[in-house]
């Protein structure tokens, strides 16, 4: 895909991830907003998978382990073709399998989430059978930063090394806050990098919302042969809309008419400037 | 009369299906000496994954290989694999039903001298609230590995209970092993006697003393505590006087309560419960503890006569 092409779907995605929440007066505006670069990345240009391969054994496979920011894994897997985008308009309604938490009834889900701290265990799992069954496929899971705090991550951590998962790679998408404060005031989890290195993992540090800088770093692993990979994403939550970025409100917050105009008006605006580039 | 241990029958279950069931796997949380699983280590050294310590993240690996088609059989305490873990057992596991096995062992108060910390009186209460789960409490060695044999071939989330200590064979409960079905030992019409786990040898005693004294006995076994064979507990009642259940497991959310729930909607009898009384357990030999806490044939007569004058 062009690079035009793939930031106009980040725009686009912002503007479906915005109205679905507005529809279901529910949703993790921030945390969405704050990851959606990072799940345009990998579903259009750097995971094998696709609604056609879903079931194949060799895909890449990609579990949300911050399953929170369902919105943002919802409207890329509708744009993937898993699913007509329009079952969204159900999203957290009576009867709807489109929960505010991925689940496995919804296509192109891998494993149901949203309890945290289980996503990099679950892909270790995965991971290690790839490694068994001598498959090339890789593992993306993607970890909130406030969910760090999770001890079973370490867990993971220590026998994702311990095991050599190289197949293996954690995102860690580090908008530097969770539900109630700054993660560094709540349970700091700085030195994030040092942390992971002394655990065994190959560490890679990039702007989280740089387009061609995720996809050359998701694309060049195993950074280290023998060691599970980690990308530390430095995100802003609530990215792309002026009013919400770094905005602790705004991790569940839903707009208002007035704000909800107001966010696609600077989303269209958006559209409109990498028009003219 | 002879004594094995239960967690035996586990391991030798798994070493007998092993070679059919290439993708059988055993992950340990660093205890296989304990849950005899060192003995599929030693035949099946690619097969088997020691986490180390660590039981949530053991379960959640489990979790991702049933994902790409392996059966794991995550192997530790009964007080890890529930309380430790409980919440990946019911979000990685229970939740998207995944095809994994929990093989539990040290659980009840025969796990003896360890006390409190390591007797699990409560794995029970814990995973019949999950949904999806299936628990299978064996009551000898023979049955456990039958048992384990029956989890490996059923498709979905099991938790295989087991003690840790050496428990008589019982051959009235070898005869063939159905996930779901009761095996009725005594088909007698005074009074109901329901078991599961190592409880089926005090019931046996229980049973012949009783019939001795002129007593008609329906014993009842039930390796399956979920989903629980509601058709024979449901005769017990509309046929005999009353119930009562011995379970080496707290009186709360275990079979008694699973037995007395069906009992109270559909054919109300009186329904008493042999297990632990809402307390912690203490060190002893096993032996000690039963007769401490109430889990012997004497308890199990005292209850039924009750039943009976009433
Ligand atoms: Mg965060």
């Amino acid at each position: 895909m062009n690079s035009l092409a793939i930031q106009k779907k980040s725009v686009e995605y912002r503007k479906k991830i915005l109205t679905y929440i507005k529809k279901a007066n529910a949703g993790h505006t921030g945390g969405s907003l704050s990851c959606i670069d990072i799940l345009n990345v990998l579903y259009n240009e750097v995971m094998n998978v696709s609604p056609d391969n879903f079931h194949h054994p060799d895909r890449d496979r990609y579990i949300q382990s911050k399953g929170h920011s369902v919105e943002a894994l919802f409207v890329v897997l509708a744009d993937q073709g898993f699913f007509p985008e329009s079952d969204l308009e159900t999203l957290c309604q009576y009867q709807s399998h489109y929960v505010g938490h991925p689940t496995r009834k919804v296509n192109g889900v891998e494993q149901n989430t949203g309890a945290l701290g289980h996503g990099l265990s679950i892909s270790a799992g995965v991971a290690l059978a790839g490694k068994m069954d001598k498959k090339d496929y890789k593992v993306f899971t993607l970890l909130g930063d406030g969910e760090l705090a999770e001890g079973s991550n370490w867990e993971a951590a220590m026998i994702a090394a311990q095991y050599k998962l190289d197949n293996l790679i954690a995102i860690v998408d580090r908008n530097t806050l969770q539900i109630t404060d700054r993660t560094r005031h709540v349970c700091n989890t700085e030195p994030l990098a040092e942390k992971f290195k002394a655990f065994g993992w190959a560490v890679k540090e990039v702007d989280g919302h740089h387009l061609e800088e995720l996809k050359e770093t998701f694309l060049s692993t195993p950074y280290e042969k023998g060691k599970p990979n980690l990308v530390i994403a430095n995100t802003t939550k609530g990215k792309g809309i002026s009013f919400m970025e770094d905005v602790l409100k705004w991790h569940h917050g839903v707009p208002s008419d007035e704000e909800f105009e107001k966010c696609m008006e600077e989303l269209e605006k958006l559209t409109k400037t990498l028009e003219i580039v | 009369m002879e004594f094995k241990h239960t967690r035996q029958g586990y391991v030798d279950g798994l070493l007998e299906l092993a070679e059919e069931y290439p993708e059988l796997l055993v992950l340990d949380a660093d205890v296989a000496k304990a849950t005899k699983t060192v003995d599929f280590e030693a035949a099946y050294p690619k097969r088997f994954f020691n986490c180390g310590v660590q039981e949530q993240n053991m379960l959640s690996v489990a979790a991702g290989l049933a994902l790409e088609g392996y059966i794991p059989f995550a192997s530790t305490f009964g007080v890890f694999a529930t309380c430790r873990a409980g919440d990946q057992l019911r979000n990685s596991i229970a939740y998207p039903k995944l095809n994994v096995k929990v093989g539990a062992t040290h659980c009840g108060i025969t796990t003896g001298g360890d006390g409190a910390s390591h007797q699990a009186n409560e794995d029970i209460a814990i995973v019949r609230s999950l949904p999806n789960m299936t628990i299978l409490v064996p009551g000898d060695y023979e049955e456990a590995k039958q048992a384990t044999i029956a989890a490996a071939k059923f498709v979905g989330p099991v938790y295989l209970r087991f003690g840790r200590d050496k428990y008589p064979l019982i051959p009235e409960i070898h005869g063939g092993f159905t996930i779901g079905k009761a095996k009725v030992l005594k088909q007698g019409n005074d009074i109901s006697i329901i078991t599961t786990g190592i409880m089926v040898d005090e019931g046996l005693k229980a049973a012949n003393s009783l019939e001795s004294e002129g007593v008609s006995v329906r014993l009842i076994h039930m390796p399956t505590v979920k989903p629980i064979d509601k058709e024979v507990v449901l005769n017990a009642a509309k046929e005999t006087k009353g119930i009562v259940t011995a379970e080496e497991h707290s009186i709360i959310g275990g079979l008694g309560e699973a037995v007395a729930g069906i009992v109270a909607e559909e054919a109300p009898c009186m329904v008493h419960r042999i297990g632990m009384q809402d307390v912690f357990g203490e060190s002893g030999q096993a032996g000690e503890l039963m007769d401490k806490f109430g889990f012997r044939a004497k308890n199990i007569i005292e209850k039924a006569r009750k039943i009976m004058r009433n």
